[in-house]
């Protein structure tokens, strides 16, 4: 049996997936990054190592998230794509006919306007972070909730309070405020997740035309808080597929197989590569001018893998990669 | 007197010719650098825009290493830069610098006062060897606009991108040290032959032209370096304003050459009738004017909290839906971290690529001609 390993390394979470040749998912992991990627990419790759039957083998790799390079670096990718691209693939292999994708992760929201099943148009968050599973997280820890509860509790409210959501510092005074005042609970989160749905579509969905079908994805879309509030604001059904927290690596595997079909053969660097051996990361002050870059390096069992990190790329062109690669 | 000025772009090298062909010693602020913007950041207000945190930067290495007169474009242009001059030298005053400040001015009428500005830049300068030295200027600066946009075209297209880039490096340096006509046309000759000889991929190719604030489109350093990101994604920039042009603007008041500035506002009309400061319609006009030559999309680029931009930015939502081109605006800011800007890089080509093979397709059906199937995913 032939399968696509997807990966998909995220600021807070990094998921794994594999898909079979009908691209059905045949396993998955989600685990947390914990700010050590080095650490999640192994360990994904082991859980999911061993969730796979005997006979079966992997025969493409495609990875994307922030951390797609590091990715690459290690488990060697046919393709490398960015998050939006890899989304949109994603959600059009779910829902063919879909329009709208929203895709709220740890630290990024994005929107993508599909048309014909190609993206059309998209918006990602830039200044800031209020809206996504970083500030949710926070937020849950703080009122001593489970994260996965929150959008649980929230369901049960019947007049939800109004919260300031331009800015997660005017939203958790604007909760402390509310609490203090004794509303109950679930009308607070219940409000939380509306204040968080309008500067969604204020901020990142600003000027863009949001047709039905919607299709709601990343970790966020757990969340039934949210969703509900998204339907609300919206007045069109949102649709969760069931592996909502892992479409940006369901989408890099889709890649991946299409890239594999059109090449010969595959980069993947195996089992031994990946599970054997030490990776370290170690990062150093270029002193050859004045930006005085971080450069950052990877290197498995001394041999140095890959720099990056270098404003004038003196230290990443040392090592040439043995085949030009097309980015794109 | 050792004059300095701040960075933008290759501007340096041409305001060196110029002043030294005014017999001034100059001192060349260092390269833009973390140290740079982090001492601008220091000492400039917290609300102001990235161009005026830069120049500080430079004014105090600038000093630092002995200069002690700073040359600064002044300007009654509605966005704050007309007054950033005035602001930066009161904070080094306050600083304990000891220097003078020469603000140009752009002439409210003739063009002779412009040239009695430079020529009282000047020490024991003639009125001929003024225009001299401004002519030699003029001369490096257009050949190094020239080699530009060779660099921006051959990036995209060769496979040597390494290489490219170490040769458009080599050029600004030789241009900086000639000094004559005759080797800044050796060195620009020798340049273009070396492009050329780079060896080519058949990859597809996207056109993108970059509009924004004139700073940070100018100044590798503001946007990280955008060009050549995009180059190394094989799509060709093309920037909507040129030093040439804005000096000519913005200095001489369109007296050197006929302005594209007519053209501009024109497109602009539908969208923006008026000015709205810095360089607000000119984005919105050169959008409009990318859109009608056939280019693939446009990146805004401009720095955070920059007010113009932000209007354009507005208005480019409608220009994108009528004059179907894609639009994505970027602002920098004092942030250093690439990956953010590089997934929205690589997510725009990508779309440009996918819009692009689907109207191929389309445009086939209407001509009846080859009939391919409309890709779901290119």
């Amino acid at each position: 049996m032939q399968y696509m390993l997807g990966v998909d390394i995220g600021s807070v979470s990094s998921n794994f997936v594999l898909l079979d040749q009908q691209q059905v998912v045949q396993a998955k992991v989600y685990l947390r990054t914990n700010g050590n990627p080095v650490q999640a990419i192994r360990t994904g790759y082991q859980l999911l190592n061993s969730k796979m039957p005997d006979e079966a083998s992997i025969s493409g790799v495609g990875v994307t998230g922030s951390g797609r390079h590091l990715a690459d670096i290690m488990l060697g990718a046919d393709v490398v794509k960015n998050e939006i691209t890899a989304h949109a693939v994603a959600a059009c292999h779910y829902a063919p006919d879909c329009q709208t994708v929203i895709e709220i992760g740890g630290q990024d929201s994005k929107i993508i306007i599909l048309r014909d099943g190609i993206v059309y148009d998209f918006a990602m968050n830039t200044v800031c972070a209020a809206g996504t599973g970083s500030f949710l997280d926070q937020q849950a820890a703080r009122l001593g909730i489970a994260i996965e509860k929150l959008g649980e509790e929230s369901l049960a409210s019947s007049r939800p309070v109004r919260i300031a959501g331009r800015c997660g510092v005017f939203a958790e005074s604007d909760m402390i405020h509310k609490q203090q005042m004794g509303y109950p609970m679930s009308d607070i989160l219940m409000g939380l997740c509306e204040a968080l749905v309008r500067n969604y579509l204020n901020n990142v969905g600003k000027g863009k035309k949001i047709a039905a079908p919607v299709v709601f994805q990343g970790g966020v879309a757990a969340n039934r808080g949210i969703r509900k509030a998204f339907e609300k604001a919206l007045k069109l059904p949102v649709a969760v597929p069931d592996d909502h927290d892992v479409m940006g690596a369901i989408g890099a595997a889709i890649l991946a197989g299409e890239a594999v079909a059109a090449s010969r053969g595959t980069r993947f660097k195996g089992d031994n590569f990946i599970l054997q051996g030490e990776f370290q990361t170690r990062s150093l002050d270029c002193q050859g001018c004045p930006n005085l870059c971080e450069v950052a390096c990877i290197m498995r069992d001394h041999q140095v893998l890959s720099y990056w990190g270098d404003r004038c790329r003196k230290w990443e062109t040392t090592l040439k990669p043995a085949r030009e690669r097309v980015v794109v | 007197m050792k004059v300095t000025f701040p960075h933008m772009g290759f501007m340096h090298i041409v305001v060196k010719s110029l002043l030294e062909g005014l017999h001034r010693e100059v001192v060349v602020p260092p390269p833009i650098s973390q140290h740079t913007l982090a001492l601008g950041i220091k000492y400039a207000p917290e609300f102001t825009c990235l161009p005026l945190k830069i120049g500080l930067g430079n004014y105090i290495e600038a000093l630092e290493s002995g200069a002690d007169t700073i040359v600064m474009a002044g300007g009654w242009g509605p966005c704050r830069f007309g007054y950033y001059a005035q602001v930066q030298r009161d904070i080094l005053n306050d600083l304990g610098y000891d220097f003078q400040m020469v603000i140009l001015e752009a002439p409210d009428s003739k063009i002779s006062q412009l040239l009695d500005q430079l020529k009282r830049l000047g020490e024991k300068v003639s009125f001929l060897e003024a225009v001299q030295a401004v002519r030699f200027a003029w001369y490096k600066m257009a050949a190094l606009e020239k080699a530009e946009q060779r660099y921006l075209y051959t990036l995209p297209r060769t496979i040597d991108k390494d290489r490219a880039e170490q040769l458009w490096e080599q050029v600004l340096s030789h241009i900086d040290q000639a000094g004559s006509r005759k080797a800044i046309d050796d060195i620009l000759a020798q340049a273009m032959l070396s492009w050329e000889n780079l060896p080519r991929h058949h990859e597809p190719l996207l056109r993108i032209g970059l509009v924004g604030e004139v700073y940070t489109v100018l100044e590798p350093f503001s946007n990280q370096n955008i060009a050549r990101s995009l180059g190394r994604l094989n799509a060709e920039v093309t920037n909507s304003v040129q030093l040439t042009e804005w000096l000519n603007d913005n200095l001489f008041k369109g007296h050197l050459f006929k302005s594209r500035t007519t053209h501009i506002n024109a497109c602009a009309r539908p969208y923006l009738p008026c000015s709205v400061g810095g360089h607000g319609r000119e984005t919105v006009g050169a959008t409009v004017d990318f859109a009608q030559q056939g280019y693939d999309g446009v990146i805004q680029v401009g720095p955070l909290t920059c007010m113009p931009e932000i209007v354009a930015q507005t208005i480019l939502l409608r220009v994108s839906k009528e004059e179907h081109i894609p639009c994505m605006t970027i602002y920098f800011d004092e942030h250093s971290g690439t990956a953010g800007i590089q997934t929205r890089l690589e997510a725009f080509a990508d779309m440009l690529r996918r819009r692009k093979a689907l109207q191929a397709d389309y445009s086939d059906v209407q001509q009846g001609g080859n009939v391919c199937a409309v890709h779901a995913r290119g």
